[in-house]
C-alpha cells in the first residue's frame, strides 16, 4: 500500500502513458466488433507488425542516439512506417481471413476460428524469419531482421529527459511524445467519424447493415475503411509502445492484445470513446494493482478486470454503441 | 364483418430472433406426399388435465408492460376457464403475442402480474412456468429444425423428467423407465398429429402444414395444462383451416384447456368459445363470439387500421 | 473432401448393417490392433525420429482433451478458448497431492484432480454462462491465463520451477511382450526390446500410452451413453434454438454448466495423465497456444463427431513427428489450416450426425420448400 502512496504519480502518469498505446489498439478491436460484431484476433499482429516496421525502418536509416530536429524526424519516420505497415496488414487480415467467411454467410463461430487461425499465421510467419532466409539465401539481412524469437530492440535511442514535475513525479519527454501523440490521433478520428461521411458510413453500418446498404452505403468499403483505421491507429501504438518499452519481438502483441481488448470491452464495446477511456483506467489500473499486489500480477490485473466486467456490467463503462452519435 | 386472409405480419413482440418466412405462396408438394391425417383417436390426455377442478385457470391481472417509450401492453386484464378455447384477437401490434410472451416468462411485466391456478408466476425462469403446464407455439415456426421429429417431441417431453447425467450414465432404472415414457407419449402425439410415419425426419423438412403441427405436438408433450397457439393457421388453406379447427376442438376434448391467438376471424368464430379483442396493447372487448363480431368497437379497429400497415 | 467423408460414411453405415456379435467381434479387434499398435511399429506409419509409443501417447491423451472439449464446443456449442486451464488444474492437483505436499498414491490422485477440476469448471461457469458466446471465448481465454499466472506467481502451488517427482501409477510385473522390427516389409520379433507389462517407468512410454488408451476408450463409452439421453437432447436443443429450448421446458443453463464440468472433468484427467508420464510438470507446459490447437482439434475434426475430433486430434499430433519438417512450422500451419477450413469446410472432416442427416435428406427431397422459404432446385 505504501509503494501505492508513495508513488501515485509516477503511476497514475505512466499508467496513462501505456494506457493510451492500450487505448489506440482497443480502437481497432471497437470498431472491428461494432461493424461486423467479430473479434478480431489478429489485431494484436496487425500492431505487432506495425513495430517491427518501425524498427526496421529506424536501423536502415541508422538511427542512434538523437536529438533535436533529428529526433523529430526519425520518429515522424517510425511512425509512418508503423502505420503504414499496420494499415497494410490490417487489409491483407480483412482480405484473406474474413472476407470469404462474409460471402459465404458463416456463422459466428467460424469467423471466430478464422480470427485464431490468422493471428497465428501472422505471429508465426513473424516468428519464423530464420527459415525463410536461409532457404532464399538472404543470410546478410539477418543483423537486420534479428532472430526469429527473440526480442529486437529498437535502435533509436531518446535520452529520457525530465521535463516538469507533477507532485513527486518528474514526467519524462517520452511521456510527453507518446501521451502527446495519442491525444493528436484520438482528436482527428473522433472528427474523422463525426464529421466525414465515411464516418458516417461507418456509424450506418455499425447500427443497421442492410439499411445502410440500402441507403447506397458500400457495406464493403466501409468494412476496408474500418479495417485500415484500426490498423493505423495500432500502428502509431506501435510506435509508442517502442519508445516506452524499447523491444518487441513476435508475439509481443498478444499480451497487448488481451489487454487492449479487455480495454475496449471496459469502456463498452463498439463504443470509441469507451475504447479511449477503457485504455487509460486499465494502463492505471495495472499499474496500481502491480503497486499493491507485486509486479508479477500485472497481467492478472487485466484478465481479472475483463472477467469481472463481463459479469456485471457486460456493456462495459460507457455503454456499447457504434451506431449512436457518440462517436 | 372483418375478414382477413392471413398474411403472416411482423411478430408484434420484438426480441426472439431467428425468425423462419411463413410458407410462401406456391408450396411445391413431395412426390411421394405421405398421408398426415391426424388420428384424433388416440388418447394424448395426462392425469393431471382430466383432474382439474373447474373455475379460473389463468389470470392476467392489470399487466402493463413498457420497453423504453413503448407501452406495448396497458392495464390489460382478462381470464381464462379451465377448459375453455379462448381466443385472442386483434390488428398488427395489438400486443398478443407480447401478451404471450408475458404469460411463459420471456417478458417480466412493468407492473401487474399473472397468475396460473391462483399462483402468481412471479420471477420464474422460463422452463419453470412450462413445468407448471404452460406450453406453447410460435407465431414464426422455431422447431430445432436439424433435429428430426421424434427428437423434437422427445424434447417436449423432457420437461416434466428428472432423470440427470448420473443416471443417463449408469442407465438407472428411473432414466430407462422416463426414455421409455418419453417415447411412448411421443409416438401418440405424432400419431395424434398423423405424423408418425414421418417421425424420423428432420424437422426442417417437413412440409409447411406438418411442421406447425410439429410444433404443437411438442408443446403437448410438455404436459401442459393450458396450450397457448401463436397463429397455428397461418399460411395454411381453407381446406387445412377446418382440420386444424378439428385438431383444436379434440386437443380440448383431451382435457387441455387452449388459448388461441388468430386472424382468421371464421376459424376464430368457429373454434373458441370467448374472444378478447386487444388493440395497441389495451384490452377493448370481452365476450362471446357473436357479441364481439358485432362489436363497432372491435370493427372499427380492423377497419380502421391500414391493411399495409405491419 | 466430401468424397472422403463419404467414404467413412458408407464404411459406418455397412457396419451398423451387421449383427450386433460381428460388430462386437470387429471392435475387439480394432481395439487389439490399435492397443498393439506400438508394439507392432508398423513402417510407414511409426515415428522414426521420435520414440513411437511416446507419440502414440500424446495422441491418445489428446484424443482425451478432444473429447472433453467436443462436449463443450461440439455438444453444447459453447465456445471455451482456456480449455488448457482445466489441463493445468488436474494436472498440478496430482502434483500437489502426491508429491509437493503429500504423497496420496496416483489412483487416489486422479479421482480428486477430477473432482478439483470439474469444481472450477462449475465456479467459472456459472457467472460466465449468461454471457454472450463471443464474450465467453475472451473470458475462457482469460482464465485459462490466469491459471497459469497463479501457478507461476504461487510458490505453494507450483511456482516457476513446478512440480516433481510426480508418483506413478502401481506397476506389477506378469509378462515381457517382445516389440517387432522391420526389415523392409518383413517383420522380425525382437526379444531384446521388450515392453513389461506392467510397468510404469520413465524409461518406456508403452504401458503410459495402453492407460491413456483405456481412458479414451471409456469416455467413449460414457460420451455415447450421454449423448443417447435427455442430456444430449438438451444440449443439441439448446445449440439449436436457445430460447425455443427453454420454453419447451428446458433448464438451458443448468445444462451448460453441466457441458462445461463435464468437459472439466475430462480435462482434469487428462492433465493428471499427463502429470504421471511426464513425472515433472511446469507452468510454461500449459500456455494458451494449445488451447487454441486443442480448439483446432475439435473445429477440424467437425464438432459435435466424437470420431472426427479423435481423428482430428490423431492427425495433429501424428504429423509433425511423423513429417518432422513440419514441426517447426507446426503452429504457423494450424493457424492456416484454420483458416483454410474456416473458409472451405466449416463443417470439418468427419461433420456431425445431424449436419450429415440433414445434408442427405436435402439430396433425397430436391422439390421441397426449407424453412427459408427458399425453393431448392
Amino acid at each position: 500500500m505504501d509503494l501505492l502512496i508513495h508513488h501515485f504519480w509516477e503511476l497514475t502518469i505512466t499508467g496513462l502513458a501505456i494506457g493510451a498505446v492500450y487505448a489506440l489498439v482497443a480502437l481497432g478491436y471497437t470498431l472491428v466488433y461494432g461493424v461486423l460484431r467479430l473479434i478480431n484476433f489478429a489485431h494484436s499482429e496487425v500492431f505487432m507488425y506495425g513495430s517491427f516496421a518501425a524498427v526496421w525502418v529506424l536501423m536502415a536509416l541508422g538511427a542512434g542516439k538523437a536529438t533535436g530536429m533529428g529526433l523529430v524526424g526519425y520518429l515522424v519516420v517510425g511512425f509512418i512506417a508503423a502505420m503504414a505497415t499496420s494499415g497494410v496488414v490490417a487489409l491483407i487480415v480483412e482480405f484473406v481471413a474474413y472476407r470469404p467467411l462474409r460471402k459465404r454467410n458463416s456463422p459466428p463461430l467460424i469467423a471466430l476460428i478464422s480470427a485464431i487461425g490468422a493471428s497465428f499465421t501472422f505471429s508465426e510467419l513473424m516468428g519464423l524469419r530464420d527459415k525463410p532466409l536461409k532457404w532464399f539465401g538472404l543470410e546478410g539481412l539477418q543483423p537486420y531482421l534479428g532472430r526469429a524469437r527473440e526480442n529486437l530492440p529498437l535502435t533509436l535511442h531518446v535520452d529520457t529527459k525530465r521535463v516538469f514535475p507533477v507532485f513527486n513525479y518528474q514526467v519524462t519527454n517520452i511521456d510527453l511524445i507518446v501521451l502527446g501523440s495519442a491525444i493528436v490521433m484520438m482528436v482527428i478520428l473522433d472528427q474523422f467519424v463525426r464529421r466525414s461521411r465515411l464516418g458516417r458510413g461507418i456509424r450506418a453500418v455499425a447500427q443497421d447493415a442492410e439499411a445502410a446498404a440500402l441507403m447506397g452505403v458500400n457495406r464493403d468499403r466501409v468494412i476496408r475503411l474500418t479495417f485500415l483505421i484500426g490498423g493505423v491507429m495500432a500502428g502509431a501504438a506501435a510506435m509508442m509502445y517502442l519508445l516506452k518499452i524499447g523491444v518487441t519481438r513476435y508475439n509481443a502483441g498478444f499480451i497487448l492484445g488481451i489487454k487492449a481488448f479487455t480495454a475496449a470491452v471496459l469502456g463498452g464495446i463498439g463504443n470509441l470513446r469507451g475504447a479511449l477511456v477503457g485504455g487509460f483506467v486499465l494502463g492505471v489500473a495495472e499499474n496500481y494493482g502491480g503497486a499493491l499486489f507485486g509486479n508479477q500480477w500485472k497481467d492478472v490485473v487485466a484478465f481479472v478486470l475483463l472477467i469481472i466486467i463481463l459479469l456485471f456490467r457486460p456493456t462495459g463503462l460507457l455503454g456499447e454503441s457504434l451506431g449512436k452519435a457518440r462517436a | 364483418m372483418p375478414e382477413s386472409t392471413t398474411t403472416p405480419e411482423h411478430d408484434d413482440a420484438a426480441p426472439l430472433p431467428e425468425d423462419h418466412a411463413a410458407r410462401p405462396e406456391g408450396h411445391v408438394a413431395r412426390p411421394e406426399d405421405v398421408d398426415t391425417t391426424p388420428d384424433t383417436s388416440v388418447d394424448i390426455s395426462v392425469e393431471e388435465v382430466t383432474d382439474l377442478p373447474q373455475g379460473k385457470m389463468l389470470e392476467v391481472d392489470d399487466v402493463t408492460l413498457r420497453f423504453g417509450g413503448v407501452t406495448a401492453l396497458d392495464g390489460v386484464s382478462f381470464h381464462i376457464n379451465t377448459g375453455e378455447i379462448l381466443g385472442l384477437i386483434g390488428p398488427n401490434g395489438a400486443g398478443k403475442t407480447t401478451c404471450f410472451n408475458v404469460m411463459t416468462g420471456v417478458y417480466q411485466p412493468t407492473s401487474g402480474g399473472v397468475r396460473f391456478l391462483g399462483e402468481p408466476l412471479g420471477r420464474r425462469k422460463k422452463f419453470a412456468i412450462t413445468k407448471l403446464g404452460i406450453a406453447r407455439t410460435f407465431q414464426n415456426i422455431r422447431l430445432f429444425h436439424n433435429m428430426t421429429a421424434l427428437e423434437n417431441v422427445l424434447v417436449g417431453a423432457d420437461a416434466h423428467h428428472s432423470s440427470g447425467i448420473f443416471s443417463a450414465l449408469l442407465r438407472l432404472p428411473r432414466h430407462r423407465a422416463e426414455e421409455e415414457e418419453g417415447m411412448d407419449r411421443a409416438h401418440e402425439l405424432l400419431k395424434f398429429m398423423g405424423l408418425e410415419k414421418r417421425a424420423n425426419e428432420l424437422a426442417r423438412n417437413l412440409p409447411y402444414g406438418d411442421q406447425r403441427r410439429l410444433e404443437i405436438a411438442r408443446a403437448l408433450a410438455t404436459n401442459p395444462k393450458l396450450l397457448c397457439l401463436d397463429e397455428p393457421a397461418a399460411g395454411f388453406n381453407p381446406a387445412e383451416k377446418v382440420k386444424l379447427m378439428e385438431l383444436i376442438q379434440s386437443i380440448r376434448q383431451q382435457g387441455y384447456t387452449v388459448l388461441l391467438i388468430e386472424h382468421d376471424m371464421r376459424l376464430v368464430m368457429g373454434v373458441t368459445d370467448r374472444i378478447v379483442v386487444l388493440e395497441f396493447g389495451k384490452k377493448i372487448a370481452e365476450g362471446l363470439p357473436a357479441e364481439i363480431r358485432d362489436n363497432p368497437a372491435v370493427i372499427a379497429a380492423y377497419l380502421g387500421v391500414d391493411e399495409n400497415a405491419s | 473432401m466430401t468424397a472422403v467423408s463419404g467414404f467413412f460414411h458408407g464404411i459406418a453405415n455397412r457396419f451398423r448393417a451387421l449383427p450386433k456379435w460381428v460388430r462386437v467381434v470387429l471392435l475387439v479387434l480394432l481395439a487389439l490392433l490399435v492397443y498393439l499398435l506400438p508394439i507392432l511399429n508398423p513402417p510407414l506409419i511409426t515415428t522414426t525420429g521420435s520414440d513411437f509409443g511416446a507419440v502414440l501417447f500424446l495422441c491418445a491423451l489428446y484424443s482425451l482433451v478432444a473429447l472433453g472439449l467436443n462436449v463443450v464446443i461440439g455438444y453444447a456449442g459453447l465456445l471455451d478458448l482456456g480449455y488448457i486451464g482445466f489441463f493445468a488444474v488436474g494436472a498440478f492437483t496430482v502434483g500437489v497431492l502426491g508429491s509437493s505436499h503429500a504423497k496420496l498414491p496416483l489412483l487416489l490422485c486422479i479421482p480428486l484432480a477430477m473432482v478439483a477440476t470439474l469444481v472450477s469448471g462449475i465456479l467459472l461457469g456459472a457467472p460466465t454462462l449468461r454471457v454472450r458466446g463471443d464474450y465467453l471465448a475472451i473470458v475462457t481465454l482469460g482464465f485459462g491465463e490466469i491459471i497459469r499466472l497463479a501457478l507461476v506467481n504461487t510458490d505453494w502451488l507450483s511456482g516457476p520451477r513446478g512440480i516433481s517427482n510426480i508418483p506413478t501409477p502401481p506397476s506389477f510385473h506378469l509378462f515381457d511382450v517382445p516389440h517387432v522390427t522391420w526389415q523392409g516389409f518383413t517383420a522380425y520379433l525382437d526379444l531384446e526390446n521388450t515392453t513389461d507389462f506392467l510397468t510404469f517407468s520413465v524409461t518406456d512410454s508403452i504401458p503410459y500410452y495402453w492407460l491413456a488408451l483405456t481412458c479414451v476408450i471409456i469416455v467413449l463409452f460414457l460420451d455415447k451413453l450421454m449423448q443417447n439421453s435427455r442430456v444430449g437432447r438438451a444440449w443439441e436443443a439448446t445449440r439449436e434454438d436457445e430460447d425455443a429450448a427453454e420454453l419447451m421446458g428446458v433448464p438451458t443453463f443448468r445444462f451448460k454448466l453441466l457441458a462445461f464440468a463435464t468437459g472439466a472433468a475430462i480435462g482434469g484427467l487428462s492433465g493428471s495423465l499427463f502429470a504421471t508420464k511426464q513425472q515433472f510438470i511446469n507452468p510454461d507446459n500449459f500456455t494458451i497456444i494449445y488451447s487454441v490447437l486443442f480448439v483446432a482439434m475439435v473445429v477440424v475434426g467437425g464438432q459435435g463427431n466424437r470420431w472426427g475430433v479423435i481423428v482430428a486430434a490423431v492427425l495433429l499430433t501424428w504429423a509433425p513427428e511423423r513429417f518432422r519438417f513440419l514441426a517447426d512450422a507446426r503452429f504457423l500451419l494450424f493457424g492456416v489450416l484454420l483458416i483454410v477450413l474456416s473458409v472451405f469446410r466449416p463443417q470439418g472432416l468427419l461433420p456431425p450426425r445431424r449436419t450429415l442427416r440433414a445434408k442427405e435428406a436435402d439430396q433425397e427431397a430436391p422439390d421441397t420448400i426449407d424453412a427459408e422459404g427458399v425453393a431448392r432446385a
